[in-house]
């Protein structure tokens, strides 16, 4: 049986995946920020899931305005990474477990997530970016050590999903995982945030006090940091802070009582705090 | 325009439907810049490539003077009005520099201070006072 061992919450800031890929993550900017991933990697090596169920938001590049679903799964193969407008990131063609995929898209629509199924899709920063924080460098001829599943949620109109329908549908992916037949270790990641803000006047907005206590409520009361509404993410986090009701995904796929086993938080990246977690199923032993 | 619970924060656009049925063609033609083929095509001749897509008089030209706040007034998206700026080689930081009106440098200073504050950044009141 397939398993969800462990969650991963973790920005996904576009100007990281610059960083690596011009090698300049020792420079004393990028420094702090990369120290903490440190941990993730080794983690992530000790860990070495079979699959990734990865959480992001695509940013108008599989998706732009003429076309805007809620959730879509990919179900390809594989996945291009994108030219954004400044030339594809030298990482390697992300490759889907595709019968599982397949299987979960099944589950959810039959446990009433009414899901858009991609069947090609290239995919961004908001993918990439958080394999390399958890991988290191790996180069585009390379493989990404992980088959990658990805679940694209729209945070880009509003409103996107509530942070309670999110959570929610963790617990459907969770129940569609655990019904695969294959014996595999799962790792979930929701990605994005935490607080900024990239537009208008009031960009540059960060909110360290409510991220901490965002983190905090991860580990302790996922719960309650589902019923965060969108209005406050908006006004407290910023305008594009509101990505963060994709990591209630991630949170409601794992146990209610889990064990956080890494934290790092950095201000800033570009316009953004870094935010990252890892959580541990309390019941992985068992399984 | 009906009131909205989130038009009382300063400062920002929410790109809900309305913002995005206004600014249609104006995203659509920013993200088409995502691709190198037409980034070519447009900055050999921008008032060519601007013909196919139907915006208004007005957000035609914010694209033509970069008008960045303009451009999001206008209904853009700031996801998409980022791929004019990456054409333009500016990055999401430089450009919210400029979008802030502290320019470039101020702005870095601030984000490497610790970002804006969200005290007195809640709502439209606090800004009207100073």
């Amino acid at each position: 049986m397939a398993r969800i061992t462990a969650g991963v919450g973790c920005s996904h800031v576009p100007a990281i995946g610059v960083a690596m890929d011009t090698s300049n993550t020792n420079d004393a900017y990028w420094k702090p920020v990369f120290e903490g991933f440190n941990k993730s990697r080794e983690w992530m090596k000790k860990q070495n899931p079979d699959v990734i169920f990865l959480v992001y938001n695509d940013h108008c590049t599989a998706f732009d305005a003429s076309c805007i679903p809620t959730f879509a799964l990919g179900c390809a193969a594989e996945f291009q990474p994108a030219d954004e407008g400044w030339g594809p990131r030298p990482v390697p063609v992300v490759k889907n477990h595709q019968k599982m995929a397949s299987h979960i898209a099944q589950s959810l629509i039959l446990d009433e997530f009414d899901l858009t199924i991609m069947n090609e899709m290239e995919v961004d920063h908001g993918l990439t970016v958080p394999l390399s924080i958890m991988y290191g460098d790996v180069g585009p001829n390379e493989e990404w050590p992980a088959l990658v599943i990805p679940l694209c949620v729209n945070v880009v109109q509003y409103p996107p999903p509530t942070g309670n329908r999110c959570y929610n549908l963790g617990k459907a992916v969770r129940r569609a995982i655990e019904s695969y037949e294959e014996d595999l270790n799962v790792v979930i990641f929701g990605t994005g945030g935490m607080s900024h803000q990239l537009q208008y006047k009031r960009a540059g907005l960060i909110n360290s006090e409510w991220d901490t206590k965002f983190l905090n409520l991860m580990t302790e009361d996922p719960v309650a940091a589902s019923k965060i509404t969108h209005l406050e993410y908006l006004r407290e986090t910023g305008s594009e802070g509101i990505e963060m009701v994709m990591w209630h995904v991630m949170r409601g796929a794992l146990d209610a009582e889990v064990t956080e086993v890494h934290r790092h938080y950095h201000v800033p990246a570009s316009n953004t705090a870094v935010g990252h977690i890892i959580l541990e199923n309390k019941s992985k032993d068992s399984l | 325009m009906a009131n909205k619970e989130y038009d009382d924060i300063p400062g920002t656009f929410v790109f809900d439907a309305e913002r995005s049925r206004e600014g249609y063609h104006l995203n659509q033609f920013c993200i088409s810049l995502r691709l190198q083929k037409n980034r070519d095509a447009f900055n050999a001749n921008e008032d060519a490539y601007l013909n196919s897509y139907p915006m208004t008089p007005a957000q035609r030209g914010a694209v033509i003077k970069r008008d960045w706040n303009l451009l999001l007034e206008l209904g853009g998206n700031i996801y998409y009005t980022a791929k004019l700026a990456a054409n333009d080689g500016i990055n999401f930081q430089n450009l919210a520099g400029r979008m802030t009106g502290m320019g470039v440098d101020a702005y870095r200073d601030m984000m490497l201070r610790g970002g804006r504050p969200i005290e007195g950044n809640r709502t439209n009141s606090e800004w009207e006072k100073d």
